[in-house]
């Protein structure tokens, strides 16, 4: 079932990582509700060239790539303030972009820190700060933070990086404090599973587990992920703030 | 417009305070209540007004209206 809100409609909204996987997916469900959808991309000028035309396609009043690797701040800061100029102020922010890798505990070499801690958590608090002004000079201002339910209940092979998304909810609920007299909102959004390419590389026996794991039997779709940011961006969820939602199927209960 | 009598002026927009109870010495912090956010934002409207760009770590030195007034005078 996918869901409008007529207010998002030229909404200027920056979507991170949305390249691929759930990022994607909520671009193009932006589209379809018609905003101006702007992300980033680090390589590959051809494929960004591409998606803005399907988001087009798919109703966009804009789409805008912008070519800046999240760990690149000074790149980040001139794209994001060229951007701004010229378009006028960003009002919705979906901090999405983010990476891991599994492994155990006594295995992560500091490197590995470094990069999940990079891009799922530093990166964000950059990007975000970078935007506050524009922030205090736009209206409707509506942060959605990519958490993950990992970040609440924890799991094997996965302590960095849910470290990284518990951090993403610390951050979310000082944000949303720190801006709430401006009527500003943040939330996070904690997904279980959902099926995109990453859990399609999931051995099947360890599906079949998984799944046994969730309430509801079944991994969730990107859809109900994109609901909930079109929910959360939109005049909708007006006195939603600081909150964190779930999307698990029931998985962390 | 002097460039203190435009401050001020800003600054009682902004803070709904009668320009005539906002004095040189007025403190943004102790007089008017602003907090650091009002500050921000209040230095993003002198920004805006006078044409100017001014530096985050500056602003803390900003206290009062005679700070700011004169901050602004050596931008020129």
């Amino acid at each position: 079932m996918n869901v409008t809100y007529s207010d998002l409609e030229n909404k200027i909204v920056l979507v991170t990582g949305a390249t691929r996987g759930i990022g994607n997916a909520i671009a193009k469900s932006l589209a379809k509700n018609k905003a101006h959808v702007v992300f980033n991309y680090r390589s590959n000028p051809e494929s960004a060239e591409a998606l803005v035309k399907e988001l087009k396609e798919l109703g966009a009043s804009n789409a805008t790539a912008l070519s800046f690797d999240m760990t690149d701040y000074e790149s980040m800061k001139s794209s994001l303030d060229s951007f701004v100029k010229d378009h006028g102020s960003i009002s919705g922010l979906v901090n999405n972009a983010g990476v891991s890798k599994d492994q155990l505990m006594m295995r992560v070499k500091p490197d590995d820190i470094d990069f999940i801690m990079d891009i799922n958590l530093k990166s964000t608090m950059v990007l975000t700060n970078h935007l506050c002004r524009n922030f205090l000079k736009a209206k409707d201002v509506s942060v959605v933070n990519m958490s993950s339910v990992v970040g609440m209940m924890g799991n094997t092979s996965q302590s960095v990086y849910a470290a990284s998304k518990a951090g993403l909810i610390g951050f979310t609920k000082s944000f949303a404090k720190e801006l709430g007299s401006r009527k500003m909102r943040c939330n996070a959004i904690a997904p279980g599973f959902i099926e995109t390419e990453m859990t399609a590389d999931i051995a099947d026996k360890a599906q079949e587990d998984y799944k046994k794991a969730i309430p509801m039997g079944e991994y969730g779709k990107t859809e109900d992920v994109t609901n909930l940011v079109l929910f959360l961006l939109s005049g909708a969820s007006s006195y939603i703030t600081g909150e964190v939602i779930k999307v698990d199927g029931g998985l962390y209960i | 417009m002097e460039t203190q009598e435009k401050v001020i002026k800003i600054v009682s927009e902004a803070t709904k305070v009668d320009a005539s109870n906002i004095k040189a010495e007025t403190n943004f912090i102790d007089d008017l209540n602003l907090d650091s956010l009002d500050m921000v934002e209040m230095m993003m409207k002198m920004e805006e007004e006078f044409g100017v760009e001014i530096p985050e770590d500056k602003t803390e030195d900003l206290k009062t209206i005679n700070d700011v007034t004169n901050f602004l005078k050596t931008m020129n």
